[in-house]
């Protein structure tokens, strides 16, 4: 792999990445041309058809797809970075109870009356951090994460979270009830405005980025890396705060959306290696992609009723960490060595 | 392939320590160290197991505090170079490779170039026939492609070796550098480091269990007695029978072959049966 392959390799990515943004701006009740997609978005509104499709696209569609593109992207940086951290492919937001974190946190400050807002992201953020802190305090045996102490900890600590939110939808008002449950499940039908998640993703991504060649260091283990000239500690800090804020941020932005953070990393990395440095903005560009189309379907699939877009991540995402646990790799093969 | 040979550097030691004490969870693992190793010189760790010996050579890599004394790489503190710099000087092969996620194995040695690539960089094709070159060196030329993960035990050995040979520091420090490999292995392996730290001027640290190629191999011993008793000084003088029969708390035996001696692990006489 060298710097002009991983170019066209992205190249390519933007280009499908567009194409299924186009796609989901063009795709629901009203259905619109490629040339009333484009005509709406450069501002034309001559005809009454045709300010119909710019108020569609503009207030409907395009902020909705955004998000859902950027929560996409969040969720599988945060996945990808999660398996550097703890070097081990089943490390994922959802499954390790971070996305549970955020969403305790966020639920917490609807409840106390924080509006979709800020103080919900900062709430979400301080649960997803706390969650983490939990899954790795708890699960750092003798210096080191073991797979199977790791999964346990976070299936517990997800459980927990889980715990957690069903007591506050019990306590939860009536009429709040039904917004709290779609936004858990993942709803993109609340995404406000993608301003915010884009601009944590694009900041996110540039700092990964940075560091993308010590992250490959880190991949090989601590030992290695910090021979290597890494600085280890510092290194894993960043991780650890960057994985729980990207979390955080998708979760407030969309929902709990599950697996996209262990599914897409892992189809990147089968295709194209594990060179960090193409990995985390392919990662980023196909988790964007993939939940963009899951997006569309669900809002078109039993039209006009619409599913939460988590569910069908789930579906999809259920039996491919179930194959991947079947043909776990190497910590018992690399490590129990005689 | 080998770094230029610096006068100047040639004369100060390489690594050097002054009354280094380590530890590991309150047990002395060394106290009141102090050794130089010069350009070309070979060092061999020897000691019982759990003595201390990977612990110590991480702290000379100055990836572990000492408790007392200082450790100079050069004419430098590793605090004082920072971990970029001291990346370009010293080696490191860990005592297992961890292999979390697949990688082809010139990825595996790709790695190696890390400190001596700025941050933007990519390996370059350069870069890329120095890793062919070490491949070569460790018998595992049109291996390149191949996935770690389908690799036998010491053909990733020799994987790890040759990442630290891409790297091309001037301090190598080995653990265990001849685990699972054959004997034919282990002596290539050996006469292969004896090279380049003769030709490129640079030094050699290895924890070994072999006390004979221990003996054939190095310059220097350092014995880890335990308690933080340890003692220094030319293989040739401190490697013999008294000192290993109460180093491993065994007696060991020196049978004579010609010119050479050689070191054999007493075992208890069995009647054979009949």
């Amino acid at each position: 792999m060298n710097r002009h392959r991983a170019f066209l390799v992205l190249a390519m990515l933007s280009i499908l990445a567009v194409l299924s943004l186009g796609l989901a701006l063009a795709v629901g009740s009203v259905s619109l041309g490629v040339g009333e997609v484009a005509a709406a978005l450069l501002g034309h509104s001559g005809a009454h058809e045709a300010s119909l499709a710019v108020d569609v696209v503009h207030n409907l569609r395009l902020p909705r797809a955004l998000a859902v593109f950027a929560c996409g992207g969040l969720l599988a940086l945060a996945g990808a970075l999660m398996q550097v951290l703890l070097r081990n492919p089943l490390a994922d937001p959802y499954v390790l109870g971070i996305s549970g974190g955020a969403a305790v946190g966020a639920l917490a400050a609807m409840l106390l009356g924080a509006g979709v807002g800020f103080g919900v992201e900062v709430a979400a953020f301080i649960g997803a951090l706390s969650a983490m802190w939990l899954v790795f305090g708890l699960a750092r045996g003798e210096g080191s994460w073991t797979q199977t102490r790791l999964l346990l900890t976070g299936v517990i600590v997800a459980a927990g979270c889980g715990a957690v939110v069903a007591l506050m939808l019990t306590l939860a008002p009536e009429q709040q009830l039904r917004g709290m449950l779609f936004w858990l499940m993942g709803d993109a039908g609340e995404a406000a405005s993608p301003g915010l998640p884009l601009l944590v993703l694009l900041t996110g991504l540039v700092v990964a980025m940075f560091y993308a060649r010590e992250l490959n260091l880190l991949a090989r283990g601590h030992l290695l890396a910090a021979a290597l000239g890494a600085e280890v500690a510092r290194l894993r800090l960043l991780l650890y705060f960057m994985a729980s804020l990207l979390t955080a941020t998708a979760v407030t932005s969309v929902g709990s959306i599950g697996f996209v953070g262990l599914v897409v990393p892992h189809l990147v990395r089968l295709a194209l290696g594990n060179d960090q440095r193409l990995l985390l903005p392919a990662a980023t560009l196909a988790g964007g992609v993939l939940l963009t189309l899951a997006d569309t379907l669900a809002r078109t699939v039993i039209a006009p009723q619409q599913l939460p877009v988590g569910v069908l991540t789930a579906l999809i995402g259920v039996p491919v960490f179930l194959f991947l646990l079947a043909r776990a790799p190497g910590v018992d093969q690399s490590e129990g060595r005689p | 392939m080998t770094p230029k040979l610096d006068p100047v550097a040639n004369m100060t030691p390489l690594l050097s320590c002054r009354d280094v004490a380590v530890s590991i969870a309150a047990k002395p693992v060394v106290q009141g160290l102090s050794l130089d190793l010069m350009a070309g010189q070979r060092l061999a760790i020897l000691g019982r197991n759990g003595v201390g010996k990977t612990t110590l050579l991480h702290a000379l890599a100055g990836l572990r505090a000492v408790d007392a004394g200082c450790i100079l790489l050069g004419e430098q503190t590793y605090a004082q170079q920072g971990p970029r710099e001291a990346a370009k000087r010293r080696g490191l092969l860990p005592q297992h490779q961890g292999d979390a996620f697949t990688a082809t194995v010139l990825e595996t040695l790709l790695i190696g170039r890390h400190p001596h690539l700025s941050r933007w960089d990519w390996e370059s094709d350069a870069d890329i026939a120095l890793a062919h070159e070490a491949l070569a060196e460790v018998g595992l030329a049109g291996f390149a492609k191949r996935s770690i993960h389908t690799l036998s035990g010491g053909e990733r050995q020799r994987v790890a070796l040759a990442t630290l040979l891409v790297q091309q520091p001037r301090v190598y420090l080995l653990d265990e550098p001849l685990a699972y490999l054959d004997p034919n292995f282990q002596i290539a392996v050996l006469e292969m480091l004896t090279r380049r730290v003769r030709a490129s001027g640079a030094a050699l640290v290895m924890v070994m269990h072999d006390v004979n190629l221990a003996a054939h191999y190095s310059d220097q011993a350092l014995l880890l007695y335990g308690q933080g008793a340890h003692e220094t000084g030319q293989s040739a003088a401190v490697l013999d029978v008294p000192r290993l029969s109460q180093l491993y708390g065994h007696t060991l035996r020196a049978i004579r072959d010609g010119e050479r001696s050689w070191f054999v692990v007493e075992t208890p006489a069995r009647v054979l049966p009949e």
